[in-house]
C-alpha cells in the first residue's frame, strides 16, 4: 500500500463518477456520478493525509469533504422533488429555466 | 495481510463504483454504490482514520437507503421489469472521464511527493475532536451553518404544503371543529 | 479467555447469539401463549416447532423476484448482529476492540436500514415493498435520536471505546444519571429490530409486510434475525449503561450474560404495555417531543462530567 496507489483507487473512482456524472439523464443518477467521484476525494484526502501529513489539523479537511457530501445529496433530492412536482420528469434535460 | 485487504476493498470499491453504471435495476445500482462507499471506508480505516472510516460507512449506507427511495419514487417505472438505457452522449462522456484518469494518474505517479511529515497521534479521534473544537475551529462555525441552512434551502424547495397553503393567505385559517391548528391529510403523533 | 481463545470464542459467538436469540423468541410465545391461554409448554417449544416446520418448506420465490438482493436482506440481519455483538466487551475481554466502538455499533443499525428495505424490494410483491417504506420511514424518526442517546454515555466515559465506557461507570451505573439515554435507546433496539410496538414493517395490515412473501428457510434465517439484533441491542446496552461485566462472586463474561438476558426480559415484558404505533404518528413524537429530551439528558450528562472532573 503506497500512496501513488491509493491514488491511482481514488483517481479511477473520480472517473468513473465523472463519467457517470456526464452521461447519465436521470438526476438522481447525476447525482450517484457526483457521489462516486466524492468518495474518491475522499480516499484521495485520506491517503494524503496518512502518507504525507498525519496531523491532527489534516483530519479536518476530510470532515468537510463529508459535509460537503451531505450538502449535495440533501439539495440534490430537493431539486429533485421540485423538478418532479413541476414537470412529471427527473430528467436533467427538462431543467431549462436557466437556459438563455 | 494488510496487503491482501486493501486490494480486496479497492477492487470492490472500484468494480462496484462501475457496477452503478452499469446495472439496470435502479435498488441494485444505489446498493452498489454503497458498497462501493464501505470498501473506501474500509480502506480509511486501514489507513487508521478510524472514526473518518466508520463515519463513512455510517452516513453512506444510511444515503444510500435513502437514495434508492428517491430512485424509485422519480423514476415512475419498474426498470427491473423494464431495462433501459438511461445515458446519453456516452463517447464522449466516456472520452472526458479517460482524459480526467489519464490526468490524475499522471500527477499521481509523476508528482514527486514530500517526505512524510510526523506520525498519526496516538488517539486520532481525539485530536479530530481537539483540533475540530480548538485550531480549526473556525471549520466547524463553517460547516454548521451551510448546513443548518441546507436543512432550510431543502424544507423550502421539498415542502409541497407550506404554513401559507395550511392557513390561508393571512394564516387565520382554522380547522373544521375549531381547533387551533388547520386540518391536515396526515395528523402528527402528538394530536396538535 | 484472552485474545488467543479469541479466535474459538468468534467462532461460538454467532451459535450462542442464535441461542440466546431463540430463548428470548420462546419467552415472547410462552407469554403470548399466557395471554392467549394455551399452554406455557406449548409456548415454550412454538419457535422450535415453527424452525421445524420452515426447514421442511419449500422455498417460493415470486416471478421478478431480485433474490440476490433479497437474500442479502435476509442474511444480512444475521451477519449484523453478530458485527454488533463483536465489540461488546466481556469484563476485559472483547472480540474487536475497536477505538470506535460506539461508532461501530452506530453504524451497523443504520446498516439495518439497508437490510430492511432490501427485504422488502428484493421479494417484488407491493406488500412487501410497503413494509420496506414503512421501516425507512420509522428509521428517520428514531435514528436521530439513538445518535444522541448514544453520545451520552460517551460523554459520561469521554471515549468512543467500549471498554472505556464500561470501566468508567466502576462507581455509578451510567443508567442511574443518563435515563433517558438508555430510554430512547431501548426503544431503538425494538425499533431496528422492527418489533414489538415498532413491528409496522412486518405488519399484520400489511400481509406481513417486508417478511410477507418469505418462506422455508428464508423465512426463518429472518425471523431469527430479527430475534438476534433485538439480543445484540440488549447486549450492547450492557456496556452502554449497566457496568459491563462488574458484579460480586461471578466472572465478568457471566455478569455480561445475565444483563443481556435481564434487559431481554425487560424488553419482552414492557412490550405488552404498548400499542403498535404508525411511522407518521413516530415522526412527530420522534422529532418534537424525544429529541429536545435527548438533548437535555446529553447536556446534563456533559454538565456533571465538566463538574465533576469526570464520570460520577
Amino acid at each position: 500500500m503506497t500512496l501513488q496507489l491509493v491514488l491511482l483507487i481514488a483517481a479511477a473512482l473520480f472517473a468513473i463518477g465523472l463519467y457517470g456524472a456526464l452521461s447519465q439523464q436521470v438526476l438522481v443518477m447525476v447525482m450517484m456520478g457526483i457521489e462516486v467521484m466524492i468518495n474518491g476525494v475522499l480516499l484521495a484526502g485520506g491517503a494524503l493525509w496518512f502518507f504525507l501529513a498525519p496531523t491532527p489539523d489534516g483530519q479536518t479537511l476530510l470532515v468537510v469533504i463529508l459535509a460537503a457530501m451531505t450538502v449535495e445529496m440533501a439539495m440534490g433530492f430537493a431539486v429533485a422533488t421540485v423538478i418532479h412536482r413541476s414537470r412529471n420528469s427527473d430528467m436533467t434535460d427538462a431543467a431549462t429555466e436557466l437556459h438563455g | 495481510m494488510s496487503v491482501v485487504l486493501f486490494w480486496f476493498f479497492s477492487i470492490v470499491a472500484v468494480a462496484s463504483a462501475a457496477a452503478v453504471f452499469i446495472v439496470n435495476s435502479m435498488a441494485r445500482a444505489s446498493y452498489a454504490l454503497a458498497l462501493s462507499f464501505i470498501a473506501v471506508g474500509a480502506i480509511i480505516v486501514q489507513l487508521e482514520l478510524d472514526y473518518i472510516g466508520v463515519i463513512t460507512i455510517l452516513m453512506m449506507v444510511m444515503e444510500m437507503a435513502i437514495m434508492a427511495v428517491f430512485m424509485v419514487m422519480y423514476m415512475g417505472m419498474n426498470p427491473a421489469l423494464m431495462p433501459m438505457d438511461m445515458r446519453h452522449n456516452k463517447h464522449r462522456s466516456a472520452i472526458i472521464a479517460v482524459f480526467v484518469f489519464v490526468l490524475l494518474a499522471a500527477g499521481a505517479l509523476l508528482i514527486p511527493w514530500p517526505e512524510r511529515m510526523g506520525v498519526p497521534a496516538a488517539n486520532v479521534t481525539a485530536s479530530l475532536g481537539e483540533s475540530l473544537m480548538g485550531s480549526k475551529m473556525l471549520v466547524m462555525l463553517v460547516i454548521s451553518p451551510v448546513l443548518f441552512a441546507t436543512i432550510i434551502a431543502s424544507l423550502v424547495l421539498a415542502n409541497p404544503r407550506g404554513r401559507y397553503d395550511r392557513r390561508g393567505d393571512n394564516l387565520d385559517r382554522r380547522g373544521a371543529d375549531g381547533r387551533s391548528e388547520p386540518e391536515d391529510p396526515i395528523r402528527g403523533g402528538l394530536g396538535r | 479467555m484472552d485474545s488467543v481463545n479469541g479466535a474459538v470464542w468468534v467462532l461460538v459467538l454467532p451459535f450462542a447469539l442464535a441461542a440466546v436469540a431463540l430463548l428470548a423468541a420462546a419467552a415472547n410465545a410462552a407469554l403470548d401463549g399466557r395471554t392467549r391461554g394455551v399452554s406455557t409448554t406449548s409456548g415454550w417449544v412454538a419457535p422450535l416447532q415453527e424452525s421445524a416446520r420452515l426447514l421442511r418448506q419449500q422455498r417460493r420465490t415470486l416471478p421478478g423476484a431480485d433474490s440476490l438482493l433479497w437474500r442479502i436482506g435476509g442474511a444480512g440481519l444475521v451477519v449484523a448482529a453478530v458485527l454488533k455483538v463483536l465489540v461488546v466487551p466481556f469484563g476485559g475481554f472483547t472480540f474487536a476492540d475497536l477505538s470506535v466502538g460506539l461508532v461501530w455499533f452506530n453504524a451497523m443499525d443504520v446498516l439495518l436500514w439497508a437490510l430492511w428495505w432490501l427485504l422488502g424490494w428484493g421479494a417484488n410483491s407491493a406488500w412487501s415493498l410497503v413494509g420496506g417504506y414503512r421501516f425507512l420511514a420509522q428509521a428517520l424518526s428514531y435514528e436521530l435520536p439513538l445518535m444522541f442517546a448514544l453520545t451520552a454515555p460517551a460523554i459520561g466515559a469521554g471515549s468512543l471505546r467500549l471498554l472505556d465506557i464500561q470501566d468508567a461507570q466502576s462507581g455509578l451505573w451510567f443508567v442511574v444519571w443518563m435515563p433517558v439515554a438508555f430510554l430512547v435507546f431501548a426503544a431503538s433496539v425494538v425499533a431496528f429490530s422492527s418489533w414489538g410496538p415498532f413491528q409496522t414493517a412486518t405488519g399484520r395490515d400489511a400481509a406481513g409486510g417486508v417478511i410477507g412473501e418469505l418462506s422455508g428457510v428464508d423465512r426463518l434465517v429472518v425471523l431469527a434475525g430479527r430475534y438476534m439484533i433485538l439480543v445484540a441491542g440488549a447486549a450492547f446496552s450492557v456496556p452502554l449503561f449497566f457496568g459491563g461485566g462488574s458484579g460480586p462472586w461471578l466472572p465478568a463474561g457471566v455478569w455480561v450474560v445475565i444483563k443481556t438476558l435481564a434487559v431481554v426480559a425487560l424488553l419482552l415484558t414492557v412490550r405488552r404495555l404498548f400499542p403498535t404505533l404508525r411511522p407518521e404518528r413516530l415522526a412527530e413524537v420522534a422529532l418534537v417531543l424525544i429529541m429536545p429530551l435527548v438533548l437535555v439528558q446529553v447536556a446534563v450528562a456533559a454538565v456533571i462530567v465538566v463538574v465533576n472532573g469526570g464520570a460520577l
